[in-house]
């Protein structure tokens, strides 16, 4: 299925691109599962999303957990913890 | 519209005037401005860019200032922020609420700020004489937001 990924501040600096419309497995259905399809690709991906850094993910522009489901079409935004105001 | 985003600056007053033109019913006016400072964990400061993420920003905003109208007894809500390069001593973020009495009005601009610092997706870029960093979040912030929080169901 095809969604569309986001990388924000920080995250985007650190991956070198602001974001990339994805092709992944059906099986990936989650946060947790895309995230970890994205570390697999090593170097600064694996480094950057590793599990323990603080990150956030909005799937769809709402705030997300691990858990969240991922449908085809869905924005998935990956982002370090917000520093407004 | 209760929330904008914006790279110009804003005029307290002027804001503060619009929200409650009209209206003899508003008794209290509670606001807060946040300023760019000159300096940030021990270092100079001298420029700082704010990102955010367009489209959830607005969104996310929305419906921090809905909760607080649901949670307390005010009338209007406005929050203006903004994006872009900022200077030592410019104006950063804008909340103002109106309401019959202090108390609620105070509360409901605490909470929205409380959260706006922990929900909403803007991040800072501070230049130092060292070089460029990014912001890191406080936990102070989040302890900030937990206050509000309601209290946990001890049931299991």
């Amino acid at each position: 299925m095809k969604v569309k990924v986001l990388y924000l501040a920080s995250l985007r600096e650190q991956l070198g691109k602001p974001g990339e419309d994805l092709e992944i497995p059906p099986a990936t259905s989650t946060v947790a599962g895309l995230r970890t399809l994205l570390m697999a690709r090593g170097g600064a991906w694996h480094t950057a999303l590793a599990q323990g850094r603080a990150l956030r993910v909005a799937v769809n522009q709402e705030m997300a957990q691990p858990t969240t489901s991922v449908k085809p079409g869905d924005e998935v935004a990956f982002f370090p913890p917000v520093t407004g105001g | 519209m209760p929330v904008r985003i914006q790279t110009k600056d804003f005029d307290a007053g002027a804001e503060i005037a619009a929200l409650r033109r009209g209206n003899p019913k508003i008794g209290a006016v509670a606001s807060f401005i946040g300023l760019c400072r000159d300096v940030n964990d021990g270092d100079v400061v001298t420029k700082m860019t704010l990102e955010h993420y367009p489209g959830m920003t607005e969104k996310a905003l929305e419906k921090i200032v809905a909760e607080a109208k649901t949670r307390w007894d005010v009338m209007e809500a406005l929050v203006v922020h903004r994006v872009g390069e900022l200077k030592p001593g410019d104006q950063i973020v804008l909340v103002v609420i109106t309401g019959a009495h202090r108390g609620e009005a105070f509360a409901a601009c605490e909470f929205i700020m409380d959260y706006l610092k922990t929900r909403a997706p803007f991040w800072k870029k501070e230049e130092t004489p060292q070089g460029a960093r990014w912001v890191e979040a406080r936990a102070s912030d989040d302890e900030a937001a937990q206050r509000w929080e309601p209290p946990k169901s001890s049931a299991a």
